[in-house]
């Protein structure tokens, strides 16, 4: 499906305003997320692009003006990886996908396989470092069938090979019909047309 | 009628609104309260059993009337501010908590002097004094956890949640406990078992119950109004009457 | 639909009870690969039991009369150390987020948490009550209505104590205030629990305490999962 192609968005978002401390985080801020879109919020550390990504995936139920209304099936990674330092990688993915299905052993090995977790599966998580749980979470998203993906900074721990690796796959995911938000500090090299959402501003077109 | 509700969520309005029921109803409570207790100490015949002693329930009764009344107000204010995201129900949610601990706490304090002269004792574990003492837990609590949380929202959601449990909660704790006493003393002399109360001591009771209902009113709404000032703080309407009291 | 390799176009995410029931299975994994957090709170409950002799005279007649408020006592403060710590390792590590995030109602999950926890505590606690009753010179016939009490009892206490922990999960210094939110909750159970002992003591029915003590079961087991899932909505986005 050629990106862009409008049916329903998946995420629509209209009017957020978000205070914290006394600062104005975000005002009045509206946008459509449609398949195929690839998002990246921009804006400064501490400027509120945690608190809107949790906002749009339904954490924050109090506290903001506005209204979120999503359409599709949503997978959200946030800063903490979700993973149990007594189970083991296999268990942990397992768990993570077991709200939306049952999936083969083969299927979670060869996810684990992917992100380069391969001969890990058995050993308990808390012999390994935090790069190796953040990619535990990112198998999740070779498995997801979930088509909207919220991503709070995904590239942290991640070293530069993985960095293309996951790179290349929110590419996948978009030219396939789905749709990305993310956060970074990095900018994206992707050969696909990335969209910005500034904070104060809005999408930037 | 929406408009009513409306206007309701706005600070300034609520302040405004406030300002002029409690310019009426203060000199109103006051006047009940002197009335009531001139009434109930000086004007009324001593107790067959209990002699002069008897007249602390002039201020223990309607203390602990009130005092549970004040936390179904609480909770309902929370369970609006909670299901209705109405915007000021939990400021007077976070008012009527210190409020209703207070009144708890005269309820047991003037529960504990009735039980000197009468008992012997100043603390006797009957049911009414211990189901005072529960509520007076729960008061702390909802009072604790509202301190607890940095983000005030939150506080506000955690409060009304914790103060609908309680609610559920307390005719639960009020029939086990009073069945509890049952099982351990003998029902011999009931603390406040005056079913048959003379109509003389009836009617300054029941305007001393009144004038605490007017006083926790009052109370309700002058704390509301500072908490209404802490949170605006920094808005227009505060400083121009802030700045308007200077200038007057 | 984003296709990947593992993906299959018929998946159905799991109903609400089998969720239920592999989130409990997940519990309990977690809980046995740490035994120790098992055998604390039975260790607790050994050690405070000595506390009472120690403090009030090893007198056995003494000891019998105050045995069923004893144990009860001890059972509610076993479950108010352990209570704390049903939702904490989730919430630090992001797994509660992700829960808050799965479409399968929060209400069974969180009834899970709270079965995984009672089969911890409250359940190890009845069955090896006996014993602590036997050093406490409990009259044999009433170890019976003891051990119903308990695991009635402190299914009641897991229920209402996750109120509690789920209201001050997000909270730093969450410590105390856990005690003072539910302990004001646990004391009808208190006194329905010993009340069910002390009547087997005395040769009466235990029957009609426990009775009651299942019908706060029951209100619990409908009415504080409703508590517990907004609670922790509450402290996660705080």
């Amino acid at each position: 499906m050629p990106p862009g192609q409008a049916t329903a968005p998946l995420l629509s978002a209209r009017s957020l305003c978000l205070e914290r401390g006394g600062r104005e985080l975000f005002r009045q801020l509206s946008f459509d997320v449609l398949a195929g879109h690839l998002l990246q919020i921009e804006g400064a550390n501490g400027a509120g692009k945690t608190s809107l990504i949790r906002i749009l995936a339904g954490l924050s139920r109090y506290g903001f003006e506005g209204e979120v209304r999503r359409n599709a099936a949503l997978l959200y990674l946030g800063h903490l990886p979700a993973v149990k330092a007594l189970l083991t990688p296999r268990e942990n993915l397992a768990w993570h996908v077991a709200g939306e299905g049952d999936y083969r052993p083969a299927a979670i090995d060869d996810a684990l396989a992917r992100v380069g977790l391969c001969g890990y599966e058995d050993v308990p998580s808390h012999a390994l470092s935090a790069g190796q749980h953040r990619r535990v979470n990112l198998a999740r998203l070779y498995l997801s069938d979930c088509p909207l993906w919220l991503l709070d900074e995904p590239f942290t721990a991640i070293d530069r090979a993985g960095v293309e690796q996951l790179e290349s796959l929110l590419v996948e995911h978009v030219e396939r019909g789905g749709a990305v938000v993310m956060t970074s500090h990095q900018a994206l090299q992707v050969s696909y047309e990335v969209r910005f959402l500034s904070l104060l501003e809005g999408l930037v077109l | 009628m929406w408009t009513f509700f409306h206007k309701l969520g706005s600070p300034p309005w609520l302040y405004a609104i406030s300002g002029s029921i409690l310019r009426w109803l203060l000199p109103v409570t006051i006047l009940a309260l002197a009335v009531g207790l001139l009434w109930g100490l000086l004007f009324t015949a001593p107790d067959f059993r209990q002699g002069n002693s008897y007249r602390i329930i002039y201020i223990h009764v309607p203390a602990a009337v009130v005092a549970l009344a004040g936390y179904y107000v609480m909770a309902i204010a929370g369970a609006i501010s909670l299901i209705w995201k109405m915007k000021m129900a939990d400021v007077a949610m976070k008012s009527a908590a210190p409020i209703g601990a207070a009144l708890t706490f005269i309820a047991l304090v003037t529960g504990a002097i009735w039980g000197k002269p009468t008992w012997g004792t100043w603390w006797v574990w009957d049911a009414r004094i211990t189901s005072m003492l529960i509520l007076l837990f729960l008061y702390l609590g909802v009072v604790a956890l509202y301190e607890a949380y940095d983000n005030k929202e939150a506080a506000g959601k955690a409060c009304a949640v914790l103060s609908l449990v309680g609610t559920v909660n307390i005719p639960i704790i009020y029939k086990s406990v009073d069945w509890w006493y049952s099982l351990h003393q003998p029902a011999s002399i009931k603390f406040t078992g005056e079913s048959t109360i003379d109509p003389s001591m009836l009617y300054p009771l029941l305007l001393m119950i009144t004038a605490f209902y007017a006083l926790f009113t009052c109370c309700l709404l002058m704390n509301m109004r500072s908490e209404l000032l802490k949170r605006e703080a920094r808005t227009n309407w505060v400083r121009k009457l802030a700045l308007g009291g200077a200038q007057a | 639909m984003a296709r990947t390799a593992g993906s299959d176009p018929e998946r159905q995410p799991p109903g609400a009870l089998a969720f239920c029931l592999r989130l409990l299975r997940r519990q309990l994994v977690l809980a046995v690969r740490r035994p120790i957090e098992i055998g604390n709170p039975l260790l607790f409950f050994a050690m405070v039991v000595a506390l009472f002799p120690l403090g009030l005279g090893p007198a056995p007649d003494k000891l019998a009369g105050f045995a069923p408020g004893i144990l009860w006592i001890i059972a509610l403060l076993s479950n108010l150390l352990t209570s704390d710590a049903v939702f904490r390792g989730d919430f630090e590590d992001g797994s509660l987020e992700q829960l808050l995030l799965s479409p399968q109602p929060l209400y069974l999950s969180v009834l899970a948490y709270i079965a995984a926890h009672w089969l911890m505590t409250g359940l190890l606690l009845a069955l090896v009550s006996p014993l602590f009753a036997v050093m406490l010179n409990l009259p044999g016939g009433a170890l019976g209505a003891l051990v119903l009490s308990l695991l009635l009892g402190s299914a009641v206490l897991s229920l209402v104590g996750c109120i509690g922990a789920a209201l001050t999960v997000g909270l730093k210094r969450g410590g105390m205030l856990i005690s003072l939110l539910i302990l004001p909750l646990y004391m009808p159970v208190l006194i329905f629990g010993s009340a069910a002992v002390q009547a087997a003591v005395n040769g009466s029915a235990a029957g009609p305490y426990l009775a009651i003590l299942g019908a706060m079961l029951c209100l619990a087991v409908a009415l504080a999962p409703l508590a517990i899932a907004a609670g922790l909505r509450i402290s996660i986005d705080a």
